[in-house]
């Protein structure tokens, strides 16, 4: 009995409520099961009441041209650039928890990465809408590939970071999209063997590509798993050096920062936790999987928030530093400006949010407060939203020339689209809770403390074990 | 068709267990079904290790050679454009997007391998073996074809292990578990 003892596991369980194999199953499959709650249609209806708006408002610009923005001569990009960094941002930290998590071993990443993934994809998706309207003319955003052509020689210029930017989000998108899906196929075949009948029986048959958790499939399964999460490591890293690189590459003071790469990566981490734990707190909730992802899961997730808080903190100090220590007289206008300017206050509403808020988190107490978490998340939300929109618009506003000075303020348009990409995030989440496993089963019963363990070896230590 | 033997179990670490017990007893594994990926299981009954690893370092390799010279080609020789009085061969501004290419290529690829691979393709009818594998129930199988097949000795082995139920079984028109020849060096 002595060393069973010692096999005990030190640390506390994963996963609460002394689940076995089959209560995952049962308890993930419940809310796809049922019909669904009247909080689901509430939040579903107005996520689609918003996308409504949305694609109302792009409808509208690209018919009539994105002269219906506040863009001027001196302020190209403003809210759209904004939103599209924005978006990019919150989708990294999706990629961090299925690839750098699972590469580092951290187990209770098997709760959550699931929904983190799909939030990763639903963001990039939103993102990806904003470069494509504000080409203008977006039925022709296939000019951005280089296509064999009947132009003549005519190719797209390789050094632009822009086109980095196309290859780099269209990469990161489909190398999500496959990892997510390669992540759901054995859920798919749970799914599929458990419905007795109906369309979807038949969709997950489809989608489920005949999966039947052969031990020869499961092993070249985890090589292919262990492959894409050492893909995509380097590749969120990438993605985000090379977006900030549209702005790290100009010759704009406040733009023009060595630090860009590393401070947008770890801004990017900052905003996706927050929206994750910001999902995560409302989906533990509604879809009752509080089992699933406990306060100890809430608590790692904060504290990576702090971590990286820290990170973005550091980079606004040493970008005004730098500034200050330059001995450029344009660099040091557009820092001072930024914190002391017209603008002031979008940049200490960043500050606030970025900084301040998320010290909350050095309490554990705050860590294990959902209510507080989930103010805070909104708050940094609202604040990594803040940063990119200081960087891109005060770094503009106050052109080399005085008489080329303008200001910026949003059409309805533009707050309609924004307004619109949350719609569209919240409807695919939404639809993704309802229709796809939210949890992945497979992993979590890998991780389980109970209902592994075997009968035969807790015979052995009741009766001295069977003769062999 | 070949028999084959069927020990289905409720636990992992029993399945493990009786895997490690046939194969040391001179059994024939023929497959395993598991709900989850149970480490140490391919260890125990013998699974080589797959050779997929290969195919994400070739493409991986090979797309992202290919996008540099593609790049280079048509900044330096199809089109070559002045832009600013930078070298038209500007390999360092090349980099991204051929690191973009690589992880592509292989990711892409190593996920259509493992499919190809492992025959498993969409709307694929699967032939479980045994119900709940994809649940909560695991399975071993054994070749039983053999006349030297002492089914005693399974059924004992099975038992000490604490089984739910074994039998003698005819496998359903099971796909061949094999990759297919010309993919067989990647196993």
């Amino acid at each position: 009995m002595s060393t069973l003892m010692l096999e005990q596991p030190v640390r506390p369980p994963l996963i609460a409520g002394e689940k076995t194999p089959g209560q995952v199953t049962a308890d993930v499959s419940r809310p796809l099961e049922g019909k669904a709650t009247p909080l689901w249609w509430g939040a579903f209806l107005v996520s689609l009441a918003f996308l409504g708006l949305g694609v109302v408002a792009v409808s509208y610009q690209i018919a009539t041209g994105i002269g219906t923005w506040g863009l001027n001569k001196t302020i190209g990009w403003a809210f759209d650039i904004t939103n599209f960094v924005f978006w990019v941002g919150i989708g990294h930290a999706g990629t961090l928890i299925s690839a750098v998590l699972f590469l580092f071993r951290q187990r209770w990443r098997t709760s959550v990465n699931r929904a983190a993934e799909a939030m990763t994809l639903f963001a990039v998706i939103c993102a990806g809408i904003f470069p494509v309207i504000h080409m203008g003319r977006p039925w022709l955003a296939f000019w951005m590939l280089p296509y064999a052509n009947s132009r003549g020689s005519l190719w797209v210029n390789f050094r632009s970071p822009l086109l980095w930017d196309v290859f780099a989000i269209s990469v990161y998108f489909i190398i999500s999209a496959v990892f997510w899906y390669f992540g759901l196929i054995p859920d798919l075949a749970t799914l599929r063997d458990r419905f007795r009948k109906g369309w979807r029986k038949r969709a997950f048959r489809v989608m489920s590509f005949g999966w039947n958790g052969s031990m020869r499939t499961w092993h070249r399964y985890e090589l292919v798993y262990l492959l894409l999460a050492g893909l995509a490591t380097p590749l969120v890293l990438s993605v985000h050096s090379i977006v900030s690189f549209d702005f790290a590459t100009s010759v704009l003071p406040g733009w023009h920062a060595t630090i860009f790469p590393p401070y947008f990566v770890a801004g990017a981490i900052f905003s996706g936790m927050s929206m994750v734990l910001t999902l995560m707190i409302i989906a533990r909730k509604t879809m009752r999987i509080e089992d699933y992802l406990t306060l100890n899961h809430i608590d790692a997730m904060t504290k990576l928030v702090l971590v990286t808080s820290g990170m973005v903190m550091l980079a606004y100090g040493t970008e005004f530093f730098t500034a200050l220590y330059s001995g450029s007289e344009y660099e040091r206008f557009v820092f001072l400006n930024r914190a002391m300017g017209p603008m002031a206050w979008a940049y200490w509403i960043m500050v606030s949010c970025n900084v301040l808020v998320p010290q909350l988190f050095w309490f554990r107490r705050c860590r294990r407060n959902l209510a507080v978490v989930f103010v805070a998340t909104i708050f940094i939300n609202i604040g990594m939203w803040f940063e990119r929109f200081v960087i891109i618009v005060t770094s503009l506003h106050r052109d080399f020339l005085p008489s080329s000075w303008a200001s910026y303020v949003p059409t309805s348009v533009e707050v309609a689209t924004l307004l619109g990409s949350f719609g569209l995030f919240f409807t695919l989440f939404l639809l993704f809770c309802r229709f796809l496993p939210v949890i992945a089963v497979a992993e979590v019963k890998g991780v389980l403390g109970v209902g592994r363990p075997s009968k035969a070896v807790s015979r052995v230590a009741s009766t001295g074990g069977p003769e062999l | 068709m070949s028999r084959h033997f069927r020990a289905s179990f409720s636990c992992e670490e029993d399945l493990l267990g009786a895997v490690k017990k046939f194969r040391a007893s001179g059994f024939e594994i023929d497959d395993a079904y598991t709900p989850y990926a149970v480490h140490g299981l391919d260890e125990a009954a013998g699974v080589r290790r797959t050779r997929l690893g290969w195919v994400a370092a070739v493409l991986g390799l090979g797309g992202a050679a290919s996008m540099m010279a593609f790049q280079d080609w048509v900044s330096a020789v199809d089109w070559p454009l002045n832009v600013g009085g930078k070298p038209l061969s500007s390999i360092p501004a090349f980099v991204p997007v051929t690191f973009e290419v690589g992880v592509l290529a292989a990711g892409l690829g190593s996920v259509l391998a493992f499919f190809v691979v492992s025959r498993l393709y969409p709307g694929k009818r699967a032939f479980p073996l045994l119900d709940g594998v994809t649940d909560d129930r695991f399975a071993v199988v054994l070749s039983a074809a053999d006349q030297s097949f002492d089914e005693s000795r399974a059924e004992e082995i099975s038992r000490t292990y604490g089984a739910d139920s074994w039998c003698l079984v005819d496998p359903p028109k099971a796909s061949p578990r094999r990759p297919l020849a010309a993919m067989r060096w990647l196993r």
